[in-house]
């Protein structure tokens, strides 16, 4: 039975606080990414043509039921054999992004969906182009109902980033798991990097809610 | 591809569904107890499974299962790799379980409480013979998409040995160095896994929704359309999801 060490804990403090620096950025460019991608899926499942909704689907299910951590690994081993070789982060920038696009894509659907009717019908009264309608009606009405559920994704993301310590990026699960396997003590380095994701992921969500009342009605 | 290869695949795929089932099982019981514990009168019972509800789904699956298993060890309990592996993603994947209950236990329409309440049921009489009977079938779609959810977390015990599917992976990665093969092969045998769930779970939801005398949703061959302003996605995986 060990004891609780508050110095060991300061000793390892500013280590994995610079994991979380790491954490927080592939956090950020993986929502960037998700966001992005994930408007592209729902503009494409939107299309009249099954030619393109039908592999869309395909592969936004197939992204969507397999796990993270098997793509990463896929991105991690493969990409370089393609001749495509990224740092690490990069990487997990790449595979979050991508597997939280196809959530982010029935976001976007619902959201778009939650327009109504009359405001389709306004824009063909209005003899608006197809790119008009979308981006002067439609889209400015659907981000708004979108922004809460686009942030619990982000939350989401922020809690699967201990995956890409597995692809060696030196985020706050793989610095803990480091300096526990040099002194042979792994309770405060992993206790204290599970309390830093309830810290910034609680109050994050707190926030949304708040956001949510505003946002929605 | 060898058959030796396609052998480690399969027993991957068993332990993976072992692993499934386990952490299934207790995630059920932890959502059932946490979520009914959520409703209770008491403020110290809400209040108490509020706060294992939002520490569960606060911090992450993966640094749980590290904790049981690098770090309890320490205290003077070991676990095996599969138990912490069921430990981990039962308790954080009741946690999400538990608020899919109650948001279906409160989503009964009130006049059926009232009508328990003048029958004079016992509390626990109305839950048992009048609320869950009626919220059950309305769980189980998003219960559906949690058990997707946890399939891939099984993922996740690879990284503590657990000889299940993606741990296969690694070993058939190491033998052969057919890294794109074999990790394509993976994600496919993981679809179909989840192919199959969804469609069993699709099944038990007819039959629950047809025992009550309503008509199952309408869904496509492997998606589901969910409304977003209800249980949307988002209870799935994000804290802040409010059902």
């Amino acid at each position: 039975m060990n004891n609780w060490s508050w110095e060991y804990v300061g000793d390892i403090l500013p280590d994995l606080l610079q994991g979380l620096w790491i954490t927080v950025q592939a956090t950020l460019y993986g929502s960037l990414v998700a966001f992005a991608l994930g408007l592209v899926w729902a503009l494409l499942l939107r299309s009249p043509s099954r030619w393109v909704t039908w592999p869309v689907s395909i592969v936004v299910e197939f992204i969507r039921n397999t796990p993270l951590l098997v793509q990463l690994f896929f991105l991690f081993f493969v990409l370089p054999g393609w001749g495509l070789t990224f740092p690490a982060l990069a990487t997990g920038v790449i595979g979050l992004g991508l597997h939280y696009s196809t959530y982010t894509a029935e976001v976007y659907r619902a959201g778009i969906d939650g327009v109504p009717e009359g405001q389709w019908e306004a824009a063909t009264a209005l003899s608006l182009s197809r790119r008009r309608t979308w981006t002067s009606v439609i889209l400015p009405q659907a981000f708004r109902r979108v922004v809460p559920a686009l942030g619990n994704y982000v939350i989401a993301m922020f809690k699967d980033t201990p995956m890409l310590a597995a692809i060696t990026v030196a985020e706050m699960l793989f610095r803990a798991n480091s300096i526990g396997a040099t002194t042979f003590d792994y309770m405060e380095p992993i206790t204290v990097v599970g309390v830093l994701f309830v810290v910034i992921s609680y109050p994050t969500s707190l926030l949304l809610r708040a956001l949510e009342r505003r946002l929605v009605r | 591809m060898t058959g030796a290869l396609w052998e480690l695949f399969f027993k991957g795929v068993w332990i993976t569904v072992q692993l499934m089932v386990y952490s299934a099982a207790l995630a059920a019981v932890v959502a059932f107890g946490i979520g009914m514990a959520r409703t209770s009168r008491l403020w110290i019972v809400r209040f108490l499974s509020g706060v294992y509800v939002e520490f569960f789904r606060g911090t992450s699956a993966l640094v749980l299962m590290f904790w049981l298993f690098f770090a309890l060890p320490l205290l003077g309990w070991q676990l095996a790799g599969m138990w912490a592996g069921t430990l981990a993603l039962g308790l954080s994947y009741g946690a999400y379980g538990s608020e899919v209950v109650r948001g279906s236990i409160q989503a009964v329409a009130p006049a059926q409480r009232e009508a328990a309440i003048a029958l004079s049921f016992t509390p626990w009489q109305r839950m048992r013979k009048v609320i869950l009977p009626q919220a059950v079938p309305e769980m189980l779609p998003p219960f559906n998409n949690l058990l997707i959810e946890l399939l891939k977390g099984t993922a996740l015990a690879s990284l503590l040995s657990i000889g299940e599917l993606t741990f296969q992976a690694k070993l058939a990665r190491l033998s052969t160095g057919q890294s794109a093969q074999v990790y394509g092969i993976i994600l496919v045998l993981y679809f179909v896994i989840a192919f199959v769930v969804t469609r069993i779970m699709r099944l038990l939801e007819r039959r629950a929704k047809a025992s009550i005398g309503r008509a199952p949703e309408k869904s496509g061959w492997f998606s589901r359309r969910l409304p977003i302003d209800r249980q949307g996605p988002q209870v799935i995986t994000a804290p802040g999801g409010k059902p």
